[in-house]
């Protein structure tokens, strides 16, 4: 039973960083329309830049925040060249991204090297229910839970968040009452960079990084986001959640080979179903 | 509301060879109620994107008050106060009717993002103004019990109505409206053109493309005919109603 509890928490741990991935995701489809296949290269590079300014001796906290404002300039960078172009429609965006991601590759080579890089988290073993965790799993889900309560706020209570919002609902008409929907789509990258730049400092301590982890991570982000329809965080957070619990079951009850198998095998029952139940009706009403 | 003068100057715009507005000119004085009629082809929505900002003229320009807008992108002129009503509902789903209204005026006085994220006091008292604003607008349009209602619950009628609420509480200085009078009842078409003269009679200058040529017949101080994207006549009511041209290319295109 204590075996179970322990999986389970682990899972939250896991998975939280799944969300997290999920809801950067989120955030840039919603507004934009492009699924951002470099999402994944967000995480990586705040992952490789907090270890090495944490190598150069500048403290926790401070390293991991430095990495996720890069991360989140980064996105910013990702989107000029993506969606900067007025016109551009979300299809060849989702293609630059992908182009982007593989060139982040040999940036990520060139500054830190092919090989895989980790950092201390957060140290000690916590025991609940008679569960024996590593403490660090506890604080990807205490940080992971505000944050998709704050970007929840965010997106409902502030103005920033309506446009955005509004953005999400009706290009069209945003543009008429006067909203730059370009600008917001920038925005919009921004939030998805330090989303997955959490995610990669986050993780980072329990399960290392290299340079083309984000193929790990953007499957299991784009599984637990496809959830939602990639336009829902909250279902998201849920669906990160619940791929990080059922893989680490599998892991721990029989064969950790098939963790990545079991997020695509998720992603494509939820899109074939999705696709069969709203799929025209939706191309049609946009 | 002080309307402004509309000047569309020899405006082209072609699609493939075939031009769908061809050398329009169009002047609005300030505070004038225009309505620019013709059959179906005519290019009357391609003129009305053409002003709103949704396409660029090939040759030509727009100008609003003498400024040239016709380069410029829509969210721009939005800006410069020309606010748009399409004909399709084109509301914000997931937020209120309220909301809804808001988000024009909140990016027209650009109290700032950063006093509103801070909560300043001035972010406070301008977000006061605009709901208190937001709500006389709803009003206006018949869709204050509606306020606190997601905006997708509306009836079809009531949201075309709320993109009419949402265009006024920017307090524009030129409102396009296209076909705003299409698929309304007969009740809702009377309280629409109640509406509209009343706005008339507040000064802001109103161009309203339209099929019904009997609903603008009665509106419309002045009116301009389309076809085949050139204007073929201009002037008042009873003098359009009158020409000749006018009455061919109505009966030809029904025929």
């Amino acid at each position: 039973m204590s075996d179970f509890l322990g999986y389970v928490l682990t899972g939250l741990g896991i998975g939280a960083g799944f969300a997290l991935v999920g809801s950067g995701l989120v955030a840039i489809y919603r507004v934009t329309g492009v699924v951002n296949f470099a999402q994944g290269a967000f995480a990586v590079i705040a992952a490789m830049l907090t270890s090495s300014l944490l190598t150069a001796g500048l403290p926790h906290v401070l390293s991991e925040s430095l990495a996720v404002v890069v991360a989140a300039v980064v996105g910013v960078l990702v989107g000029v060249v993506a969606i900067g172009k007025p016109g551009t429609d979300p299809g060849t965006s989702l293609i630059v991204t992908l182009g982007l991601g593989v060139f982040a590759y040999a940036v990520e080579i060139v500054l830190w090297g092919d090989q895989p890089r980790s950092f201390p988290g957060l140290s000690g073993v916590a025991t609940i229910g008679g569960a024996r965790i590593q403490a660090h799993y506890l604080l990807i889900i205490a940080v992971t839970v505000p944050v998709f309560a704050a970007l929840a706020l965010f997106f409902t209570r502030t103005d920033l968040g309506k446009a955005l919002s509004a953005c999400a609902s009706n290009k069209y008409a945003a543009r008429v009452v006067g909203i730059d929907v370009r600008r917001m789509g920038l925005l919009a990258f921004a939030l998805g960079g330090a989303l997955g730049g959490l995610a990669g400092v986050l993780t980072t301590p329990v399960q290392q990084v290299t340079f083309d982890s984000d193929v790990t991570l953007i499957v299991n982000g784009f599984a637990a986001a496809v959830l939602g329809g990639l336009t829902r965080p909250a279902v998201a957070l849920a669906g990160g959640l619940l791929l990080g619990v059922t893989q680490t079951l599998i892991a721990g009850y029989g064969g950790g080979a098939y963790q990545l198998e079991v997020a695509l095998l998720l992603m494509l029952t939820v899109m074939i179903v999705q696709a069969a139940r709203t799929g025209p009706v939706r191309e049609a009403a946009r | 509301m002080a309307g402004a003068a509309l000047a569309v100057t020899g405006a082209s715009r072609a699609f493939g060879g075939v031009y769908a507005v061809r050398d329009v000119d169009l002047h609005v004085a300030p505070g004038e109620l225009r309505a620019v009629i013709g059959p179906n082809g005519a290019g009357k929505s391609t003129l009305f994107a053409l002003i709103g900002g949704q396409l660029a003229p090939d040759a030509g320009s727009v100008e609003l008050d003498g400024v040239r807008i016709d380069r410029l992108a829509a969210h721009r002129r939005s800006r410069l106060g020309v606010a748009v009503v399409f004909q399709a509902a084109r509301i914000f789903h997931g937020l209120t009717a309220l909301e809804n209204v808001m988000v024009g005026a909140h990016s027209a006085t650009r109290a700032g993002f950063v006093a509103g994220a801070l909560r300043l006091p001035a972010h406070h008292r301008a977000e006061r103004e605009i709901q208190a604003r937001a709500l006389e607008c709803l009003a206006l349009t018949g869709l204050a019990d509606w306020a606190c209602r997601p905006a997708e619950d509306l009836p079809l009628g009531q949201q075309r109505a709320l993109q009419l609420a949402r265009a006024l509480c920017g307090e524009p200085r030129l409102l396009l409206l296209d076909e705003p009078a299409s698929g309304l009842r007969a009740g809702e078409r009377e309280h629409l053109a109640e509406l509209l003269a009343s706005l008339r009679r507040s000064g802001l200058t109103m161009l309203l493309v339209e099929h019904d040529v009997a609903f603008v017949m009665r509106l419309a101080d002045q009116i301009t005919v389309l076809d085949l994207g050139r204007v073929i006549a201009a002037g008042p009511p009873a003098e359009v109603r009158a020409n000749p041209e006018v009455i061919a290319a109505y009966l030809g295109a029904s025929a």
